[in-house]
């Protein structure tokens, strides 16, 4: 094996992506805030004057302020308001993106390597493993996101890990269909029947050589089922089935600010919002321009 | 065809027993609700007189046959909460929610369809590009956010429309009906929008792409030839071949409709049946959610069914390769 040679055509490969995906403004402007977001939240105990999660910080007599007003203890200006529990919002919403994200990337990994195995094996098995796998995902994809999340929910109770739980089971039937039908077309390919030719075992053939050409596809459903899994994560936070109280994402906080919303008191609810909307628009627009970029009956 | 027909049946009715497994077994394991029912201050006696009238004394299996058995005779339990028949508590909210998701789906067709025929005749024009960058938007958009973004600027600022409840309803068949009453439309109008806004984006990219693709075909440049007014061209010729894949999704989209009105249902105080399920699973009361589910899983399976059928019925192509 010419090992060096690969590599350098990988580059080029990855390189022509990048330079292609670059082509589009709006797409590298979803780039651009989507590496803001996870930066503010992977920075987020340096960026913020707060902790909102230690309840020694807040103040409850600095509940429900304006944007703008000056902390009572001193040092620092509520930027963009404080809650009902004297949570700085600025400081809620960063560490809320941190909650958002990695449910969202932390459900999306789990569930690409599992339906990407389960789909690889239904189309290595085939026959009735096949057909009996693909069933099931049929059933699991027919019926509404939130009617099975609430139908998870209902059965494992709330908490961050259950609701990454939840996103798993309703994700991996995307992963694995993909992959199955990606592996299925790329079983038939010249390449793979050189590999058989050459006597390499089957299982080699199916993770050494189909495997790395069904990612693009897969990249591209995980970019977007990333987008999914955070908004599902807020709606079910929203509901009330999500994380616990102590340590709000996005949805729990535009939560609390529902009930303050009838008395005007806006920003509780709006400022996450505007973030956990330009947060899934950014990861949207890139997943977007990663389709149309890797989709090879779009290539000149 | 018939055939098929019964394959197909046959199919749906095993995806509802084996639903019915699911739900049960699922729901066993969720915790006692014995526990919640039953308050510290009864004895032991009154306790276990409660559990056996409740039927959770017998082993799992008999109390899923029992559930099977019930459920064949419209019977899935009484509410641990409200003491009333879980289905009827569940076919009383249907209406509203139906009344909300069939106005949603009535609001994507009417704005939508004509938004994605535009954006499909002209698609290099800045407002089709407008059109389209705002359906990503609208894919985007949480609804539960742009809820309470509705009720803060159009209820507490504005005050132009409710943003609770009903308003005031008006019988017919037998049923409460808001779209009937003034009062109850512009009770309407917020949810049914709110519930609409992702269907919108759907089926104005779904009509748009139907258009570009029916568009450079040859009948419809026969029809251009034939000398037939541009506005005949479209409705007769463009529109009624995409209404194909339009039906299909749209069909399906009823039942997801059905499922999404959860969320805009509690921020409305809307008094359906999603309202009801989110407080069942939150108060634990297990025949209700049991019976949800059930009724949503039976709605869905027969909107599948409808929608394989009129796809069959509507496309001449399909239909023709069924009957050889």
């Amino acid at each position: 094996m010419s090992g060096k040679k690969k590599t350098f055509d990988e580059h080029s490969i990855w390189w022509r992506v990048a330079a292609d995906f670059l082509q589009s403004r709006v797409a590298v402007g979803g780039l651009i805030v989507l590496g803001l977001v996870v930066l503010a939240a992977l920075v987020a105990p340096w960026i913020t004057p707060q902790n909102p999660y230690d309840l020694m910080q807040l103040d409850v007599l600095d509940a429900r302020l304006h944007p703008g007003t000056p902390s009572s203890a001193g040092g620092y200006t509520y930027w963009l308001g404080t809650d009902g529990q004297g949570r700085d919002l600025y400081s809620a919403i960063i560490y809320g993106l941190r909650i958002s994200l990695l449910v969202g990337v932390g459900s999306a990994l789990f569930a690409a390597v599992i339906g990407t195995l389960v789909g690889l094996l239904a189309a290595y098995a085939g026959g009735k493993v096949d057909a009996a796998l693909m069933r099931l995902v049929d059933l699991l994809l027919s019926f509404p996101t939130i009617l099975m999340a609430l139908m998870i929910l209902a059965y494992v109770g709330k908490g961050v890990g259950n609701v990454v739980l939840t996103l798993v089971l309703l994700e991996w039937a995307y992963y694995a269909r993909t992959a199955r039908g990606q592996a299925l077309v790329e079983t038939r390919r010249e390449y793979v029947e050189a590999a058989r030719g050459q006597g390499i075992p089957r299982w080699r053939i199916l993770t050494g050589h189909i495997l790395p050409n069904c990612l693009p596809p897969l990249l591209v459903i995980g970019a977007l089922q990333i987008a999914r899994a955070i908004t599902l994560e807020a709606t079910l936070s929203f509901l009330g089935l999500g994380v616990p109280i102590t340590e709000p994402s996005l949805g729990l906080l535009i939560s609390n600010g529902y009930q303050y919303l009838l008395s005007n008191e806006y920003w509780i609810s709006f400022f996450p919002g505007v973030a956990l909307l330009a947060t899934i628009i950014a990861i949207n627009l890139v997943g977007d321009q990663l389709r149309d970029v890797l989709n090879p009956r779009l290539q000149k | 065809m018939t055939g098929w027909l019964l394959r197909r049946i046959a199919q749906a009715a095993l995806v509802v027993v084996l639903m019915t497994v699911i739900v049960f077994a699922g729901l066993h394991a969720i915790g006692n609700p014995v526990d919640i029912l039953i308050g510290d201050d009864m004895n032991q006696q009154e306790r276990l007189e409660a559990i056996a009238r409740l039927g959770l004394d017998q082993p799992l299996w008999r109390q899923y046959l029992a559930f099977v058995d019930g459920a064949l005779h419209g019977n899935l339990g009484k509410s641990f909460v409200y003491q009333e028949d879980a289905i009827r508590l569940i076919l009383q909210r249907l209406p509203a929610t139906l009344e909300l998701a069939v106005g949603a789906l009535l609001l994507a067709i009417v704005i939508g369809v004509p938004l994605g025929l535009y954006a499909g005749m002209k698609p290099d024009h800045p407002v089709s590009k407008g059109l389209m960058a705002a359906s990503i938007v609208g894919f985007s958009l949480p609804a539960f956010w742009v809820a309470l973004m509705f009720i803060m600027v159009f209820s507490v600022q504005l005050g132009w429309l409710p943003a609770s409840g009903r308003g005031e309803t008006r019988e017919l068949l037998g049923i409460q009906w808001s779209w009937l009453t003034l009062d109850g439309l512009q009770h309407l109008i917020l949810p049914a929008f709110n519930l609409a806004l992702f269907k919108i984006s759907l089926v104005l990219r779904l009509t748009r792409a139907g258009v570009r693709e029916v568009l450079p075909q040859d009948h419809v440049k026969f029809a251009r030839a034939k000398g037939l007014s541009p506005a005949r061209v479209v409705i007769m010729h463009v529109l009624r071949n995409t209404l194909i894949p339009l039906v299909t999704v749209l069909g399906l989209e009823l039942g997801a409709t059905i499922a999404y009105a959860v969320v805009t249902e509690t921020i409305f105080a809307w008094p359906g049946a999603g309202k009801l399920i989110l407080d069942s699973i939150n108060s634990l009361d297990r025949p209700v959610v049991v019976a949800y589910l059930m009724v949503v899983v039976v709605i869905f399976v027969t909107l599948n069914l409808m929608v394989d059928l009129l796809y069959k019925l509507l496309d001449p192509r399909v239909r023709l390769e069924g009957a050889r």
